[in-house]
């Protein structure tokens, strides 16, 4: 992810189509269930495969985020030590975040 | 003093088409070749040649021949042009502009894939017959795009180049020349270039005048080199006007928009170039236009509440022609005339714009000067190509679209002769200190001299004396004025100081280090114009209107000290007949 | 008319500052920013520093920041300005001196795109044929001047001068991948695929509001990066 911004490029826009899909996809259920209370949401995410489509959502938005917070470091830390520090930090917080979500979903 | 030296096989002084175009040569055969230029390269005044670049493809008009090229560019010349040298500008010009074409210039196209080729002045076919289509172009941005491929593929050449660095003097020495002396603007550090050759690419001078279409940087370094050297000047009353320059802003507009259809009028809305060259009308040579256009205004048919200019109407070509062939035009006359040309005319004036005359040489670029008995005499270790250069291939008048030929005919030309020269042993010519510290002597100058005049007062009353008494029409007695004025003028600026002595991109000393260069010019223009008792191409006297081939069919030299030499016209060309001295119609 | 220009040499002044001058514009018949420039240089002070060449907009010498704005000096009508006009270097480069300011890292970027022809195909006695179609497309690449005042309004260049290629270069970038006559686009492609070279250019446009040219830089990298996918390079 280092040598290719052409990768890095198509990562985001690819995780970015797939997050706009999935979020279309909730509204329109949220729409769809105007009476829409725990019950309905808890019972929506027993679903296998929704577990499945929202852990891909959330590791693509991480992919996106990680992209996106090296870009913007390379663009503003200019020492390397502390670059790498801060880059180590946030990869740790974003695998954090997948498995905590991992964690939520098998936990319903 | 000492002065740092560095050395190269050749270094080329200005980073215009023609520097380019030798460094080029030179480079990719793997000569070690240094440019120096004031500006970066591309800023050079190449970049503002807009119309194109002649050559016999017959591209556009199905048949052509290098021939008729000559056969109009010598009578463009007015007969003053060196006939072997036309001929082998006009023979080279086909290849030299594939050779362009094959680095990459975008040139404009036809339905079939060549070239595009558009009509301009004094271009016929079947030697003086109908119109000829042999201008090729890039739109009307042709100079910016030769200029920038030349530069691209010198890049690639891996040429060096001393951007922003100005040449105060060469170096001469009992057998020629060494070298340069030169400073980084920048630093305003001073080193002593070394060369087996040094090659003058230094561009014109149009700023002498008040009104130019030329660039701030165009003070003729290279004449004042060439003079301070001991070495003559050929030819320099011989400046062309270029007939449509925008009133008041000096920007220039190209013959090519007269080229694809647009014309001149007065302020009875009538296409006068009718009546001046019935054939040619708004494509007769630019002298010739330009001078009817004076007369026009002088006789009180010009446009504008002073009746100060004359109109050049576009509109009737459409909005397709002009976006598509003259879409540069179209910008600056809406920048700097405040008028768009799809709707209105253009206000335009004719204003100085090239130089004919220059730095004597021979077909190979190298510089001539003449020994006692009046001989051509070759100056070892210097050579001279563009607009800097007198070949002569343009005589008292040149034809639009024959000076980016020039540029690169004769720059490869230069280039290629040196390269012979190095391998026939071409060797390096030792310099003294003495030599060397003799080049430095105008900057200390400049450095020591407090309290005189501002470099400015003396520059705009120049620029008032040549525009006054050196303009499109000379008499006697105008010149006489000016001349004692220039004397007097010139004496002034031994004196002139500067404020600003910072070494730090002092931008103030070199405008100084130009003046001199452009006095050197002045003055040079005066004796040869005052010299010339003829009316010949852009030389036009009021008192003596005619052309005198029984006494003035040669070139004029001018020497530092006031001397004046003469050369002959050469009218032996290899391949073909000359040709005969006509009067000249259009 | 009131001016206020940025001023500093190095070899006198302990730090950058701001000089006003008040200049009569009509008696030195001053049009362009350009030449009121030139009055005060040659009125009131000679030490002044600037760049110029052929003040009609071709050369590419006099870019500078012009109330805020990056723009060429010898094209910008005052008439056009609100007072005072503040004049300062482009931003983002070392500063030389006043308003001249070090390209060379603005060059390095466009020599590193290899900004000339490539053909390995044997030269043809005459032209290489291009149709008027074909030609068209360098049409708003090659007219580029050089004026740095794209690459200097761009944040990606500001933070990365060194690694992303900006805007300028990578116009010229585009102007050899379209051309043709030139064989070596897919090479010249993969050159660029790094993170830095093309894809700094976060789409803000401030190259296609500042071009005196009128020129779409950000065009030219948007295509470059779709030619990258067709190409899979």
């Amino acid at each position: 992810m280092v040598n290719s911004g052409l990768r890095d490029w198509l990562y985001q826009r690819v995780s970015a189509i797939f997050m706009a899909v999935y979020s279309l996809g909730l509204v329109v259920y949220v729409l769809a269930h105007p009476d829409l209370a725990y019950y309905e949401w808890h019972h929506l995410f027993t679903y296998m495969s929704m577990k499945v489509v929202t852990l891909l959502f959330v590791f693509l938005l991480l992919i996106h985020a990680w992209v996106g917070m090296w870009t913007v470091i390379t663009d503003y830390i200019k020492p390397f030590v502390l670059r790498l520090m801060i880059n180590i930090v946030i990869l740790l917080a974003l695998v954090g975040f997948f498995f905590q979500t991992i964690l939520i979903l098998w936990g319903i | 003093m000492a002065v740092a030296t560095q050395t190269f096989d050749a270094i080329i002084i200005g980073g215009g088409g023609a520097g380019l175009r030798a460094s080029y040569e030179m480079a990719q055969s793997g000569l070690n070749v240094a440019v120096i230029s004031k500006v970066f390269p591309t800023r050079s005044h190449t970049v503002s040649a807009q119309g194109g670049i002649n050559a016999a493809l017959g591209n556009t008009d199905g048949r052509d021949d290098w021939r008729w090229h000559m056969y109009d560019t010598v009578k463009g010349s007015d007969f003053l042009g060196d006939q072997d040298a036309i001929e082998y500008m006009c023979r080279e010009a086909p290849e030299s502009v594939y050779e362009l074409e094959h680095m990459g210039l975008p040139f404009s196209r036809l339905d079939d894939g060549k070239i595009y080729q558009r009509a301009f002045g004094g271009q016929t076919l079947d030697f003086g017959g109908e119109l000829a289509h042999r201008t090729c172009c890039a739109e009307d941005r042709t100079g910016h795009a030769m200029l920038h491929t030349l530069y691209q593929k010198n890049i690639e050449a891996k040429t060096n180049f001393y951007n922003e660095w100005f040449a105060i003097d060469l170096v001469k020495t009992s057998t020629g020349i060494a070298g340069v002396v030169a400073m980084n603007i920048e630093t305003g550090e001073v080193v002593y270039l070394k060369a087996r050759a040094t090659i003058l690419a230094t561009g014109g001078a149009g700023r002498i005048f008040q009104a130019t279409t030329n660039a701030h940087i165009n003070t003729g370094d290279g004449f004042g080199m060439v003079l301070r050297a001991g070495y003559p000047l050929q030819d320099m009353e011989f400046w062309q006007f270029h007939p449509t320059g925008i009133a008041g802003a000096g920007v220039l507009i190209t013959e090519g928009s007269r080229g694809e259809g647009g014309y001149l009028i007065n302020k009875d809305g009538e296409r006068y170039m009718e009546r001046y060259a019935p054939h040619m009308k708004d494509l007769a040579s630019r002298d010739v236009v330009a001078r009817s256009t004076i007369l026009e205004i002088r006789e009180g048919r010009g446009c504008g509440p002073k009746g100060e200019y004359v109109l050049l109407k576009l509109d009737h070509l459409g909005e397709e022609v002009i976006n598509k062939r003259l879409p540069g035009i179209r910008d600056l006359s809406i920048t700097f005339a405040g008028v768009d040309p799809l709707k209105d005319p253009i206000p335009v004036v004719p204003t100085c714009h090239y130089l004919m005359g220059g730095i004597p040489t021979n077909i190979d670029g190298q510089v001539l000067t003449i020994d006692k008995d009046g001989k051509d005499q070759v100056i070892e270790g210097l050579y001279a190509a563009g607009e800097c250069a007198c070949v002569s291939v343009h005589g008292a008048n040149r034809l639009g679209a024959n000076s980016l030929l020039d540029l690169i005919v004769f720059g490869r030309a230069a280039g290629k002769h040196f390269q012979q020269s190095v391998k026939q042993g071409l060797g390096f010519r030792e310099a003294t200190v003495e030599e060397i510290e003799k080049a430095m002597g105008r900057l200390n100058r400049w450095n020591n001299n407090e309290g005189g005049e501002s470099v400015e007062t003396i520059r705009a009353e120049l620029q008032k004396i040549m525009q006054n008494d050196f303009g499109v029409f000379r008499t006697a007695e105008f010149m006489k004025q000016g001349f004692d004025k220039l004397e007097k003028l010139q004496e002034r600026l031994q004196h002139a100081s500067i404020k600003d002595k910072s070494s730090c991109f002092n931008t103030c000393r070199i405008e100084a280090l130009e003046l001199d260069n452009l006095m050197a010019t002045a003055i040079a223009t005066a004796y040869l114009a005052n010299e010339r008792t003829e009316s010949r191409g852009a030389h036009a006297r009021v008192d003596y209107p005619d052309r005198d081939d029984k006494n003035w069919l040669k070139h004029t030299l001018y020497f530092e000290d006031g001397r004046i030499g003469f050369r002959a016209i050469n009218m032996k060309p290899k391949e073909v007949k000359p040709i005969e001295l006509v009067a000249r119609h259009y | 008319m009131r001016f206020s220009i940025y001023r500093y040499n190095p070899e006198s002044d302990a730090a950058p500052y701001m000089q006003d001058y008040d200049l009569d514009v009509k008696a030195h018949e001053c049009h362009m920013v350009l030449d009121a420039l030139i009055a005060i240089k040659n009125n009131m002070d000679d030490g002044l520093t600037y760049r110029r060449s052929c003040r009609e907009g071709v050369c590419g010498s006099d870019g500078m920041n012009i109330n805020g704005k990056n723009r060429l000096a010898c094209t910008t009508h005052l008439s056009a300005l609100k007072e005072p006009i503040v004049i300062r270097p482009l931003p983002g480069l070392p500063i030389v001196r006043d308003l001249v300011v070090d390209m060379s890292q603005f060059y390095k970027q466009y020599e590193k795109i290899k900004p000339y022809l490539q053909n390995t195909n044997p030269t043809p006695a005459k032209e290489r044929l291009q149709s008027p179609e074909e030609r068209s497309k360098l049409d708003g690449l090659y007219e580029c001047i050089l004026c740095a005042c794209c690459s200097t309004s761009c944040p990606s260049f500001w933070w990365n001068p060194d690694k992303y290629v900006g805007p300028a270069g990578l116009l010229q970038a585009y102007r050899f991948i379209a051309d043709s006559r030139d064989t070596e686009s897919k090479e010249r492609l993969s050159e660029l695929t790094d993170p830095f070279s093309v894809f700094r250019c976060r789409g803000i446009m401030n190259c296609v509001d500042v071009c005196p040219k009128g020129l779409n830089p950000l065009k030219a990298i948007n295509h470059i990066k779709e030619l990258m996918l067709e190409e899979g390079v």
